[in-house]
């Protein structure tokens, strides 16, 4: 069932592709760009195991997905993205204060107070919430329906499936922030692949410079650059 | 044992704004001065140059620009019953890291307090009685008036480069400019910004309501202008990544575009970075500063001797090294007893969102202080008595930025993930704007400062506790401001318009970012027994040692604090210059 959802989504992929090239012909570099990048479903994570990886793709889908006009998750690469941050020092905390005594039952309001690196987060918490799924509905996360998946996310979502090995953080808001991120941060990240995001929004990435647009009243007609120079 | 360095005249702990002023200063008087900056080097090139500063995620999500909790930060909690607990990554307040402080990465909103702010205990005692003033509170007034700053708020904004148009020039009230204001002896020296969309519709909206809109006093250049210093800037471009991010284009003012090049070709101004003060040392008799203890960047413990020592780090690190080196007595919040510590306040915002499906505000488009501004109900426009608060609200539009991670408003019906966000972000990205109210935030005896009993940095000292919480009288100033907003929304016909304001029993949360104002701990005065420092900024007890920044504002001010800060580190190395150096003594 995984196998046939990897198909789904690497074709919804090829989909989204063939539609960014039509938009973009007669830009060769961006043709360029995307023969360059391996298909998702064939991409090898550096931090996420095999289960995992499963999981990232399958609930990043469901917090963006490709229904609908603009891209879904899978087709920006949001998992991509956040397999670097957690390989990387985001993901091992390296900026925060990780100093006991840690309280976790500490109410929300004053913040982060779990021992656990955002990294370790993930890895507990997948670990429990596809046993919780396997308990509840016979199946990991990443083999639910969608509905059933996204019944399992809103219960996450409202602290109705606690998650006992990641008391202290807020793992369903940390998943959910780190896809917008993906979804949203410059494509040298590994997200927002070809800046399918910027596009969809009408926002010009790095382009930084606007001084004959202040104050005018229209849309802005230029599409994004990003930090490598590639033109969307 | 620590490694003992070569005495100077002065040392400097910390390169931001007062940092660098004071450096500028007494190096032209001729003395020797060093100083010390906890964090790294920076400058326009490499570290802010496009495209590489044109990212969102590093320096506007992951804080690249900040300080790094795991090197220092604070514990807070929100009364004594409760435990406070480390503050382990950034959120609600964003002290600067590295040379330029947060003077690098700020926003440049460069206001003047009103004249009634610096003497605001005596002014609601005088117009209002004192049983407004409740028992809870702290307020007091600055011991110094905004005529004394008045020629050194001209100082700052011509060093800094502010745009704006003087409401109020010498007496005479400037249409166009803000009324409300105490009299500028000067124009400012360069004119306003353009303005985005946004901004300008609502600056005719409160126009049509009577109000007075004027533009945001900024220290993002509107022109090309040289300051005193010999230092350049460059009109802005509108370039949207301004607030967390050093500037690409030589606009924004900041200690590197203003102060530091001019500064480093002094041969009597050192700067060392990556070295960390870990404590002022004190003469056997404790009336005296002997120098400084540091962490170089080796590691190894530095004694660097001098014979004035100025506290130029932000206001939490003031506060913390004056704890931690026994300079004043630390306040006690159970006997009221101590001043440093004393005072603590923060900042009281709220602001109401409107979306407008039809209009494009392109709101990538901006700088971090544009917009037009109110001051129809600031501080000196309220009757205290009739309303029942003490305090007051700039209120004001415009657009920082448009980056999509952190910047994107949705209607509070939207959903949070799914193909309703999607489609949300879709209709709502560029239609919408936002009216923010900027308020004062008074002090409690409360509220406060002082040495955590558990949690340690990575240098075994204390980490510093911030006890802190909101407080009815400061929720009454800002729901007053929100029956003022939404009037002036409403009149706009927006599509969809919510307001968010804080309301009854709120409580701190360190979660969303608030804003990097965080004053009081170290608070100026008349007397020795309610402050920690005089009006020169000297420590009442230990008077080779200056203590800069915001930690001297007895409570906070309605505006943001840099135009203060600059004014009060000019105001304070005059006195260095002119009256102590010649017979250092305490000077009140």
């Amino acid at each position: 069932m995984s196998d046939a959802n990897f198909k789904l989504n690497r074709r919804r992929f090829l989909q989204a592709g063939a539609a960014g090239t039509m938009l973009s012909a007669g830009y060769a570099s961006g043709a360029f760009a995307k023969t360059a990048t391996p298909a998702l479903s064939e991409f090898t994570p550096e931090f996420f195991t095999a289960d995992e990886w499963k999981f990232i793709m399958a609930a990043t889908d469901r917090l963006i997905p490709a229904d609908g006009e603009g891209p879904g998750a899978l087709d920006a690469r949001v998992p991509v993205f956040i397999d670097g941050q957690m390989a990387g020092p985001f993901g091992h905390a390296a900026d925060w204060y990780m100093e006991g005594p840690h309280d976790p039952n500490a109410p929300a309001q004053l913040g982060y107070q779990s021992p656990l690196t955002p990294a370790e987060v993930y890895r507990a918490a997948i670990a429990e919430l596809n046993a919780w799924c396997n308990d509840k509905h016979g199946s990991i996360f990443a083999e639910l329906d969608k509905a059933t998946k996204d019944s399992v996310l809103t219960a996450l979502e409202k602290g109705e499936i606690k998650l006992e090995s990641t008391k202290g953080a807020n793992f369903f808001s940390l998943l959910l922030q780190n896809t917008k991120e993906g979804y949203f941060a410059d494509p040298m990240y590994g997200g927002n692949h070809d800046m399918v995001a910027w596009k969809y929004i009408g926002f010009p990435g790095a382009r930084a410079s606007f001084r004959e647009w202040v104050g005018v009243e229209k849309p802005y007609p230029l599409g994004p650059v990003d930090i490598s120079g590639k033109r969307g | 044992m620590a490694r003992q360095e070569k005495k100077r005249d002065v040392v400097i702990v910390g390169l931001g704004w007062t940092g660098s002023i004071m450096g500028m200063e007494l190096c032209n008087e001729g003395l020797d001065v060093l100083a010390l900056e906890r964090g790294g080097d920076r400058d326009t090139v490499p570290d802010f140059q496009y495209p590489q500063v044109a990212d969102e995620l590093k320096y506007g999500v992951r804080y690249g620009f900040m300080q790094k909790p795991r090197k220092s930060t604070v514990t807070i909690r929100r009364s004594e019953s409760e435990t406070a607990l480390p503050y382990r990554h950034l959120g609600s307040f964003l002290p600067g890291d590295g040379v330029g402080g947060a003077g690098m990465h700020w926003n440049g909103h460069t206001f003047r307090p009103m004249q009634e702010e610096f003497e605001l205990k005596s002014y609601v005692e005088k117009n209002f009685g004192k049983d407004l003033i409740s028992d809870d509170m702290a307020i007091q007034d600055w011991g110094i008036s905004y005529k004394e700053l008045e020629p050194y708020f001209d100082r700052f904004e011509k060093v800094a480069g502010i745009s704006g148009y003087a409401g109020n020039l010498n007496g005479e009230i400037r249409e166009g400019g803000n009324p409300f204001e105490a009299p500028r002896s000067d124009e400012f020296p360069m004119p306003p910004l353009d303005q985005t969309v946004d901004s300008n519709m609502f600056a005719d909206a409160a126009r049509k309501m009577g109000y007075h809109p004027y533009h945001r006093p900024s220290a993002v250049a509107s022109t090309s202008y040289t300051n005193p210093y010999g230092m350049q800037l460059g009109p802005c471009n509108f370039c949207g990544f301004c607030e967390r991010f050093g500037c690409l284009n030589y606009s924004k003012s900041s200690p590197q575009t203003c102060i530091l090049d001019a500064l480093k070709r002094k041969e009597n101004f050192e700067y060392r970075t990556n070295a960390e003060v870990l404590k002022v040392e004190l003469a056997a008799d404790g009336k005296t500063a002997k120098g400084v203890t540091y962490i170089d960047a080796n590691g190894e413990e530095v004694y660097q001797p001098a014979d004035l020592v100025i506290l130029a780090a932000y206001q939490l690190h003031n506060v913390h090294l004056m704890l931690l080196s026994g300079i004043g007595q630390a306040y006690n919040a159970a006997t009221g007893e101590g001043v440093v510590g004393k005072n603590y306040a923060y900042q009281t915002n709220g602001g109401t969102a409107l979306f407008f499906k039809d209009v494009d505000f392109n709101p990538f488009v901006g700088n971090g202080s544009n917009g037009h501004v109110i001051d129809d109900f600031a501080i000196n426009q309220i009757d205290f008595g009739k309303e029942g608060f003490i305090g007051g609200s700039y209120i004001s539009s415009g657009t920082f930025n448009g980056q999509p991670i952190r910047s994107m408003r949705l209607p509070a019906d939207t959903p949070k993930w799914g193909a309703g966000w999607k489609e949300g972000i879709k209709d709502w990205y560029g239609h919408s704007m936002a009216i923010g109210s900027h308020g004062s935030n008074m002090s409690y005896h409360s509220n406060h400062l002082d040495l955590d009993p558990t949690y340690k940095d990575q240098h075994g000292r204390p980490l510093m506790r911030m006890t802190f919480n909101w407080k009815p009288n400061d929720i009454r100033m800002t729901q007053f401001m929100k029956s003022k907003i939404e009037p002036l929304a409403e009149s706009m016909n927006p599509d969809i318009m919510q307001s968010s304001f804080k309301s009854e029993g709120a409580m701190y949360d360190v979660r969303p970012y608030q804003t990097t104002h965080n004053v009081g701990g170290a608070i100026m005065g008349t007397d020795p027994q309610s402050s920690a420092v005089n009006k020169f900024q000297q420590s009442w007890d230990v008077h080779n040692v200056f203590v800069l920044g915001a930690s001297a504002f007895p409570q906070n001010i309605q505006y943001n604090p840099t135009g203060t800060v600059g004014a009060l580190a000019y105001w304070a190395v005059d006195a260095i210059r002119k009256d102590y150096l010649p017979n250092p003594r305490p000077l009140a």
